[in-house]
């Protein structure tokens, strides 16, 4: 008792770490399908519910600070759990407690595979996670985000025997590196060639850098970690490693890899850089924007659902980029009641952002076992088939809408909210840009709406479109009680926005000096600034709309009947319906790529009204993907196969290499 | 709930609540009334939609064979919304205790909850009019979603709050002060309300068989009672939306809680309005043609820039 008493909340984390490594070696050596699937599994998910329970109690605790004696001579690991670590971990934790749950029942179909290293990955891939988020020196935080790119390439590159796929994890990890690089060179501006003891974070803080070199050092971290949030133009590796991975992993990939670098912005922003200037919040602002619009735009016109899910994940990383720079450019003015509710809105959205799109991503999955099937124009009416992940994912899509009472609209909100407060900041231009930023936002949440009715419609609803979906079987229980969690976590994210935002204070405090409270002092009414001046309260809305609901049945019941009879269906009258004259995937982005037709690279190919074997064949492609990547490509070719020139694999060339090398050394030095 | 004040503020609610839901459908036969004047026909009488109502509650309804449990329960959830939706915007008295659950951003909010769930029942039977009906819907409402939001944020904006009560008082109080911003915000509200409610130009209530449907597309598999409950739907949010019109721009004469003195006159004026804007419609209705469907996003383009517009010209002119 005394024990678990004395433990600090980061013991209780290293200890996860520890069990999640011993977790994956347990199933690395063992090999054994049946017991990874029906114990490693669940035990990790029991390591992730402590994990959460811990970085719940440390959120309002005091800064955990341990020195682990690995690493180098010079400079041993800095672990530190401040309330902005525990708040991350906690959302890594519970979101994870759904996909490792999940897990064990999608991963029945690898028994005997390759599962036990899977399994070891996947473990890896957690704690290396927890460890970036724990790190306090940029040497230990380098090894562990290194860590988590290499374990999350093996684990997108599961099915590695398909060339696809192969090729999708070879982006991903030369993106992961370019970002890498940026990230290091930021912590290598920040540190100010002061020698290796400055790499600590403390060293950092206290480091007193210009102007120009703090600007350097953001710039380099909105780079990296933008790249693994997927932040415009670093973005495009997510469309193709996010469907490559097996679905529980595309869930950690986005739901959780992702926070990672949104912690990795904040961590650099607002802790390690004393000063800040305007300009980057503008710059983190727009870019923002402009990754949440295109995003969403491209989730309109995909037809693969996870494609669709990658993307609109891009959606979300602009949003809470677009929630991070407006934090900056409100702490700037000194309007920091304004910058904490924006930081709030971002960090809530973080949450909710890791729980509805988990959701999704493992609802894919189920979709992907009982069908085989991706690609969307191929479903359809498995409502039927899987009334439980129907439902289940049915919450998933309402919030990532961001309709109430459900968790996505609490965020979304909450950063209208800080957009309505703004005005009165010293700079005019400022001023008149925010509101449109405001009507972005507002453009970009309309639009989410669009897809995901795509995204659940055609899944879902209308007619099988093949065949083979009449065999298709509902999610097995270990799936369901996974999707279970994650839904039951966006209606209590949903329901109980004053208790998290509460939490939520105490990282807002520590990183800019102000917390949100609550004006309403009530558990009811969320009131951010004043109650007079905003409040909703979730609780009493769903209670209305229930009770309105069941009013309204009850009374029909009354007055009238409830006589129901099953009819063919209508249509107009219209007598040869079948499945193929519902809209695809395809047909039912069309508006989009009509009218945002500019953005997009589009090659079709319609039939002529003669053709006796019609064929259309459409493809909307990514043009930053033609303008940007592939002259890229191209020059890197040329450079080497220049420098190829030099290489002929003869010995007696590369002699000749080495001697007028030393001869022009000897004749200059 | 030991205040007294408060028991009235709650009792105003539920009245209002009760209100909107038996009068709703009055406004709809009085629109329909007026177009038939203005048609050169007769008309069947204001209290036409209560008796469309009233045979469709009493028929069987029908379900296709393969339709789910969503639906199913559709119809009730759009009427739960809508219905919410028209008793917390403040028509005849501000201070509704329910607005303090949710404020215009979960107004547009439950309007979005409502429009998802349509489309997302249109598309359950899987028959080509439901999807096409639920694509178009959804194209109309992502421009006109935001178009609403930018509306509502200029009033805010202006009234430092978000809470409907609060943002009417305001503008109640300003004596005929012509906000430019709100101008813009007005001129870009019609054309939300014609596209939101399936209104000529951008669809027509009154069609059916035809390709250029949206809103009937959508509902065409339902029958009966479900049909009665989004008919009624339908009302409320016609309802709504005009009494967020009238709230915004034209909030003269509203009352606070407990002025019983100033309660016909406000009654008298609320009524006087809807008639008018009733009124108005139809004739706008019957001024325009219908356009094409890809000529709506552009109609609604034109609404969200004109909302915007309106939000930086209160930012620039502080008004």
């Amino acid at each position: 008792m005394t024990l678990v008493s004395t433990m600090l909340p980061i013991d209780v984390v290293l200890g996860v770490i520890v069990y999640w490594l011993l977790l994956g070696l347990a199933g690395l050596l063992l090999q054994n399908g049946r017991f990874i699937t029906q114990f490693i599994f669940p035990a990790g998910a029991l390591g992730a519910l402590v994990l959460a329970a811990a970085a719940l109690s440390g959120l309002g605790g005091a800064v955990n600070v341990t020195v682990l004696q690995l690493g180098l001579p010079d400079l041993p690991f800095h672990l530190r759990m401040d309330s902005l670590s525990s708040f991350f971990v906690l959302l890594l934790g519970s979101a994870s407690v759904g996909i490792s749950l999940y897990s064990a029942g999608y991963f029945r179909a690898m028994e005997g595979g390759t599962l036990g290293l899977l399994c070891f990955e996947y473990h890896v891939f957690l704690a290396s996670m927890v460890m970036v988020l724990l790190s306090d020196d940029a040497y230990m935080f380098m090894v562990a985000w290194e860590t988590m790119a290499l374990s999350s390439y093996f684990l997108v590159a599961t099915d590695h025997h398909v060339p696809d796929i192969r090729k999708a994890g070879y982006l991903y990890l030369l993106v992961a590196h370019i970002g890498a690089i940026a990230i290091l060179l930021s912590f290598g501006v920040m540190q100010g060639g002061h020698g290796i003891g400055a790499y600590t974070f403390d060293a950092m803080r206290g480091a007193h850098l210009s102007t120009f070199w703090s600007s350097i050092a953001f710039l380099l971290a909105l780079l990296g970690f933008g790249a693994k949030a997927g932040v415009l133009p670093m973005h495009v590796w997510l469309p193709e490693a996010y469907p490559a991975a097996p679905s529980p992993v595309s869930a950690l990939l986005s739901g959780v890899l992702l926070k990672t670098a949104i912690y990795g912005i904040l961590r650099v922003t607002f802790d390690l850089l004393e000063t800040h200037q305007w300009w980057w919040g503008m710059i983190a602002l727009a870019l923002g924007l402009i990754t949440a619009v295109f995003g969403v735009m491209f989730a309109a016109v995909q037809g693969d659902m996870k494609r669709l899910l990658a993307y609109s994940s891009i959606e979300n990383a602009g949003l809470l980029l677009a929630g991070i720079g407006l934090t900056i450019i409100f702490h700037v003015y000194g309007k920091d009641a304004l910058a904490a509710l924006s930081l709030t809105a971002t960090l809530y959205h973080c949450l909710n952002h890791a729980f509805f799109k988990s959701l999704l991503f493992i609802g894919t999955g189920s979709i992907l076992h009982a069908t085989g099937e991706r690609n969307m124009g191929r479903l359809g009416g498995l409502i039927r088939k899987m009334p439980w992940a129907a439902a289940l994912m049915l919450v998933g899509v309402l919030s990532i809408s961001g309709l109430p009472p459900f968790n996505g609209f609490v965020s979304e909100w909450l950063l209208l909210q800080a957009f309505l407060l703004s005005p009165g900041l010293p700079n005019n231009y400022i001023n008149m840009l925010i509101p449109v930023a405001a009507a972005v936002i507002a453009l970009a949440a309309a639009l989410a709406a669009y897809v995901m009715v795509k995204f659940y419609g055609i899944i879902f609803l209308g007619q099988h479109r093949e065949k083979a979906l009449e065999h298709a079987h509902d999610a097995g229980i270990w799936e369901r009680i996974g999707l279970t969690w994650l839904a039951i976590g966006c209606v209590a994210l949903g329901l109980a926005p004053v208790f998290v935002v509460q939490q939520l204070d105490q990282v807002t405090r520590v990183l800019i000096g102000h917390g949100l409270g609550n004006a309403a002092a009530g558990w009811l009414f969320l009131a951010p600034v004043d109650i007079e001046r905003a409040s909703y309260s979730p609780v009493i809305f769903l209670l209305a709309v229930v009770g309105v609901m069941l009013a309204t049945t009850l009374m029909v019941r009354h007055f009238y009947h409830g006589r129901l009879r099953r009819g063919p269906a209508w249509d107009c009258g219209f007598p040869a319906q079948n499945a193929r004259m519902q809209d695809t995937a395809e047909g039912f982005g069309q508006p989009i790529r009509r009218i945002f037709e500019p953005f997009f690279k589009i090659e079709s190919e319609l039939p002529s009204a003669f053709d006796t074997h019609p064929r259309y064949h459409g493809r909307s492609d990514d043009r930053i993907w033609f303008a940007l990547y592939l002259p890229i490509k191209r020059i890197t070719e040329k450079l080497s196969s220049l420098v190829s020139l030099l290489q002929h694999g003869r010995i007696h060339l590369y002699l000749a290499y080495t001697f007028v090398t030393l001869i022009v050394l000897l004749i200059f030095v | 709930m030991d205040n007294p004040e408060q028991i009235l503020a709650i009792l105003f609610q539920l009245t209002q609540l009760m209100l909107v839901v038996l009068l709703a459908p009055l406004l709809t036969g009085w629109v329909n009334q007026c177009q038939a004047w203005l048609q050169n026909r007769s008309g069947a009488g204001i209290l036409q939609p209560y008796r469309v109502l009233h045979k469709l509650f009493l028929k069987d309804a029908v379900m296709a064979y393969n339709a789910s449990w969503l639906f199913n329960v559709t119809p009730y959830i759009v009427f739960g919304c809508m219905w919410l939706a028209a008793a917390i915007i403040p028509i005849i008295a501000v201070d509704l205790p329910f607005s303090q659950a949710a404020d215009v951003i979960a107004l547009v909010g439950v309007f979005a909850l409502a429009r998802v769930f349509i489309a997302l029942a249109a598309m359950d039977i899987g028959t080509s009019f439901g999807t096409m009906g639920a694509r178009r819907e959804m194209l109309v409402s992502f421009l006109a979603e935001p178009a609403l939001l930018m509306v509502l944020f200029t009033s805010s904006m202006i009234s430092h709050s978000t809470q409907l009560p609060r943002i009417v008082e305001a503008l109640a109080h300003h004596e005929f002060v012509l906000y430019p911003s709100l101008a813009f915000a007005a001129l870009a509200f019609l054309i939300v309300l014609l596209a939101e409610n399936a209104r000529i130009p951008v669809d027509n209530p009154g069609t059916h068989l035809e390709l250029t449907m949206i809103h009937e597309a959508m509902i065409l598999e339902y029958s009966a009672r479900h049909l009665a409950l989004i008919e009624w739907a339908s009302s409320l949010k016609l309802f709504a939306y005009i009494s967020i019109g009238i709230a915004l721009f034209f909030p003269h004469g509203i009352v606070e809680v407990g002025n019983w003195a100033g309660l016909p006159l406000a009654i008298f004026l609320l009524l006087l309005k809807l008639l008018t804007a009733g009124a108005g419609l139809a004739v706008l209705e019957s001024l325009m043609a219908k356009m094409r469907i890809f000529r709506a996003p552009e109609f609604l383009g034109t609404a969200f820039l004109l909302a915007v517009l309106g939000l930086l010209i209160h930012f620039l002119l502080g008004a």
